[in-house]
């Protein structure tokens, strides 16, 4: 019973902090492009705005929640619900320090892979439901983009378990001691790094929500905490998928253990990396434009998966020779 | 730790997928308390720009959208069936790579199949 306690207390708190850093991504986001086009972001609410995002939080909650007469009422109702749950239950697997960890199956991974795919089934029932024409090309575009990146996403793990012999994060980290596996599969790790852009939709990727053709993509007829809620879902996959590639690549908690270094707390380097990530992703938010829709799918179908492949006949060569 | 099945260790799973469903739930009630409900006619119409809605919102659309569900589903399968044998790879030595190159081939033809067929293009 004691044991439960625990569990829910450890839950209480990835998915509290998680839920923190939704709120406060989104102010960094707006920072970081804002500095990159000479512009300050949020500056009225709170010093340099820092409580900008408690404000857009508290508005969601009393904004009118707008139901379209025309729309599938149940499936409209639980898509949000069901891309929130896809994002945050994802964070059991994930280990943030040796002895900080919700779940520790064997396999990891896969679990995880799984409710990426469970995700984009609240894009398109989001969109199907909301019978509207932009919901609707939204929700289509999107569930194709998500479900081709996926291959290329799975395949190009593949490799990590290679090297560590197991699908469990944690064996993963442990596999990667001296060297970060980035050094072993820098190929799987570009893929990686990709695949986990357009698997967020995010830019230049950003196609299911280009807002100067399809508005808002499938939440177009969203409005009050339900859009509340896709947002909070794509910002906390962000996570996800920052955190994988941490793990999978960069070493996960490990740092270096020397001198001062080893007296940092290990969570701090995790936090760091997954950081690190985010930084990328609005920076490359900043700089390039965003892909046509056909140059996205073939990109994904005609370069990503045969580099995916090429990458997994490389590595289990040399691990044969080796 | 790797290879063993253990029921008990999927309560943390479960226990979480029940804390999210609660916490997207409760973010839906508690607003409930606090929010204006005040439709009327227009504003419940889809969104199209401000004009009023022009026919079907479920129209026909492309049918490269079900090739690319089809490939999918066969590209996802071979992903699965890759899983197990990456993570035993040590253990098979020289005939499970020669056995995963066969596979990997097969799916290669039928790959190249579906790329000359244009199943990929998109225009």
């Amino acid at each position: 019973m004691i044991e439960f306690a625990i569990l829910i207390l450890k839950i209480a708190i990835v998915i509290g902090a998680v839920l923190l850093h939704v709120a406060y991504v989104v102010y960094f986001e707006r920072k970081v492009i804002g500095h990159m086009q000479s512009r300050l972001g949020p500056m009225r609410v709170g010093p340099h705005g820092l409580l900008q995002p408690i404000a857009d939080g508290i508005k969601l909650f009393f904004k009118e929640d707008i139901i379209p007469a025309h729309a599938d009422k149940p499936i409209f109702y639980i898509a949000p619900v069901l891309g929130v749950v896809a994002a945050l239950s994802s964070f059991a697997v994930i280990p943030f320090w040796e002895s900080f960890h919700i779940a520790d199956i064997n396999i990891g991974l896969l679990y995880i892979l799984a409710l990426s795919s469970v995700g984009s089934y609240s894009i398109i029932l989001a969109g199907w439901a909301s019978n509207s024409k932009y919901s609707f090309l939204g929700g289509l575009r999107s569930s194709a983009q998500v479900i081709s990146y996926e291959i290329a996403m799975g395949l190009s793990l593949v490799g990590v378990m290679m090297l560590a012999g197991s699908a469990n994060l944690r064996d993963i980290v442990a596999a990667q001691s001296g060297i970060p596996f980035i050094l072993f599969q820098p190929i799987a790790f570009f893929v990686f790094l990709m695949a986990a852009i357009a698997e967020t939709n995010r830019a230049p990727f950003d196609m299911p929500e280009a807002e100067s053709e399809l508005v808002a993509g499938y939440a177009t007829e969203y409005s009050g905490m339900r859009f509340g809620l896709f947002f909070m879902a794509e910002y906390a996959g962000m996570f996800v998928m920052s955190a994988i590639a941490s793990v999978c690549f960069l070493g996960g908690w490990s740092g270096p253990d020397f001198w001062l270094f080893a007296h940092v707390p290990k969570v701090v380097w995790l936090l760091l990396k997954i950081y690190a990530f985010i930084f990328f992703y609005f920076w490359i938010r900043a700089t390039l434009p965003r892909y046509r829709y056909d140059q996205l799918m073939n990109l994904g179908w005609k370069f990503f998966i045969p580099l995916a492949l090429a990458n997994i006949v490389i590595t289990a060569l040399i691990k044969l020779a080796v | 730790m790797s290879g063993n099945y253990i029921p008990s260790h999927y309560l943390p799973v479960i226990s979480i997928l029940a804390f999210s469903v609660l916490v997207g739930l409760g973010a839906l009630i508690a607003g409930l308390l606090v929010r204006p409900r005040r439709p009327y006619e227009q504003k419940l119409a889809p969104y199209e720009s401000g004009n009023l809605p022009v026919g079907e919102p479920r129209y026909r659309f492309s049918v490269k959208f079900y090739i690319v569900a089809m490939l999918f589903v066969v590209f996802d399968v071979e992903a699965v069936f890759l899983y197990p044998w990456a993570v035993a790879y040590d253990r098979l030595g020289l005939f499970g790579f020669v056995e995963m190159m066969i596979f990997i081939v097969i799916l290669l033809v039928g790959y190249v199949y579906a790329w000359k067929k244009g199943a990929l293009t998109w225009e």
